[in-house]
């Protein structure tokens, strides 16, 4: 029993990975193997000259910043900004709390389809297409309510007799919040930091309808153009080997912080 | 009092000016005409765009379409989510590796992941038609994305194996946060597995389910990066989700307040699905009250 559990586990840990790995692979083979048919598994001569083509010869770098820039920026600000909100927040009448949580849940779960023209209106009458705040700006936002509502469940756990106590030494509420509360909410601070960072690198509808001048795209963009560019022949290890570049940082994250992510994930249910 | 406003000032302004002021621009054009033939000018239109809607067949098309790719992605996810929890529950040590392997396809980017599976389903130098005619189980590769039915389970197994993790991750907290004690008391009172799991197990993680298809069902109904790099909706439209259909009627045929219903629309179906889940979840359990 525990021996076909374990095993089922593990399979599906296969199938998690071995679409990624296939891909890994593709992107190491040259241009005539990869469309070889019937495929080959393994490369018979593995070649990083996709990864050459993609960094030298096409603005995969440039996209990569992009990205990097814009989902680094827009974590930022939306910590920033969510996090004095939520210490208000905890504080506040029990009443107060429920209304702004149902206000923020139901904010969270509006399908994006719906901000997207008043948006790009916006972003157009503010000449910011094309522009990484263009982005930044409405990923921070976008962002927000969960950000706000998952610091907000934090915040209440750390007991209210600190702040009292700070405000007794004659701490003014902002030397509280910035002396006491914030180094007490690094691990929550920085669970909404990554979701926002892995949210705004993943983000696809805003950066394809703002972002259309080349040098302005984010990796999730380009991957997706550079398949539809090409009607005949299209270069398969070299999108490849751009799938792998545009989930390495995630990758890396995922690992670093899986405990941060996870409970960022649990959070709503536990409470 | 004003300086309360300054600790809620930069979210406000963000909320406000990112997403309530598009939603309620989004809501009120709907109800008037603004596309090339009023020269992008708005003009009062009443309930216009809601009648071309009840009789728009595309619209129902691709209602048809987010409605049953919800409920089968979401019930896929949460069969093989529960399942893969109760199996990696027991194992002690593998836990924490096998999390950390699975949420990683949860974290890449969807558009990402659409072009991958897209390849992995390309009839020729796929990997999936190679493997099965190797295997003999077909003589003749398959055009997976060219055909309506298989094009559709296509963006069902992509979604399911990206999606997967999220629920597992949330059900498998659920069932650490049973206490083992309780297990004890039943099988001293002579109750097997069915009996824990009916008994314990699920009244426990009824909260936790509750949360993980909520936003599953949210996100599957809201569905667009995976559907427009994967398949753009086709083959002839009949993999076209609504966000998709209000996305090409906003970009591509420039009908700005006919996509402002469509997306008022999908919000109105959205609460009522909402709404039906919150009914047979919630409101006819007594655990929650």
């Amino acid at each position: 029993m525990k021996n076909l559990a374990r095993f089922i586990v593990v399979a599906f840990c296969l199938f998690s990975t071995a679409p990624f790995l296939w891909h890994v692979l593709s992107s190491l083979k040259d241009g005539a193997e990869v469309t070889q048919i019937p495929p080959t598994i393994l490369p018979a001569r593995p070649t990083l000259e996709n990864y050459f083509e993609l960094f030298e010869h096409r603005p995969f770098l440039r996209y990569w910043l992009n990205s990097f820039m814009i989902a680094s920026l827009s974590s930022l600000l939306c910590v920033v900004s969510a996090a004095p909100a939520a210490h208000r927040l905890a504080r506040s009448s029990a009443r107060t709390r429920v209304v702004a949580s149902s206000a923020l849940l139901g904010l969270a779960f509006v399908p994006p389809i719906v901000f997207v023209f008043p948006l790009y209106e916006l972003v157009r009458t503010l000449g910011l297409i094309n522009h990484p705040w263009g982005l930044i700006f409405p990923y921070a936002a976008l962002n927000l309510p969960l950000s706000i509502w998952l610091l907000t469940g934090y915040f209440r756990q750390i007991p209210i007799e600190l702040e009292e106590a700070a405000s007794m030494d004659g701490l003014t509420p902002l030397q509280t919040f910035l002396t006491i509360v914030l180094p007490l909410a690094r691990p929550a601070l920085a669970t909404v930091t990554v979701l926002a960072f892995v949210f705004s690198w993943n983000e696809y509808i805003l950066a394809l309808t703002f972002m259309n001048a080349e040098y302005a795209r984010t990796v999730t963009v380009a991957i997706a153009t550079l398949s539809g560019a090409f009607i005949y022949d299209i270069p398969w290890g070299l999108i490849a080997a751009g799938v792998i570049a545009s989930s390495l940082p995630l990758i890396v994250l995922t690992i670093l912080f899986q405990n941060r992510i996870v409970a960022g994930l649990t959070a709503g249910s536990a409470r | 009092m004003y300086k309360r406003v300054l600790w809620f000032l930069p979210a406000l302004l963000l909320i406000a000016t990112v997403m309530l002021y598009p939603a309620l621009r989004t809501f009120i054009l709907s109800f008037y005409r603004m596309d090339l033939g009023t020269s992008f000018q708005a003009e009062f239109a009443g309930l216009s765009n809601f009648a071309r809607l009840a009789v728009d067949s595309r619209f129902r098309g691709s209602l048809w379409t987010t409605i049953v790719f919800t409920t089968t992605t979401v019930s896929i996810e949460f069969l093989a989510g529960l399942g893969l929890a109760l199996c990696a529950d027991t194992w002690v040590q593998g836990r924490s590796a096998v999390r950390t392997i699975l949420l990683i396809p949860w974290t890449l980017p969807t558009a990402v992941i659409a072009v991958l599976w897209a390849w992995i389903f390309n009839d020729q130098y796929g990997i999936l038609n190679s493997v099965l005619t190797r295997a003999g189980i077909v003589s003749s590769p398959i055009p997976w994305l060219a055909n309506p039915t298989t094009a559709f389970w296509a963006l069902v197994v992509a979604d399911a194996w990206k999606t997967t993790p999220f629920v597992f991750v949330i059900l498998l907290a659920g069932l650490q946060a049973i206490p083992g004690e309780l297990y004890e008391a039943i099988e001293i009172d002579g109750g097997g597995a069915w009996a824990k799991f009916r008994m314990i197990t699920w009244p426990f993680l009824a909260r936790f389910v509750f949360v993980a298809l909520v936003f599953r069902v949210i996100q599957a109904f809201s569905v667009f990066d995976l559907v427009f790099v994967m398949t753009g909706g086709g083959p002839g439209g009949r993999t076209e989700t609504l966000s998709v259909y209000a996305y090409q009627t906003m970009m591509r045929y420039l009908d700005f307040s006919y996509a402002a219903a469509l997306a008022t629309a999908t919000v109105a179906a959205l609460a009522l699905a909402a709404l039906i889940l919150y009914w047979l979840l919630i409101r006819n359990r007594e655990e929650f009250s």
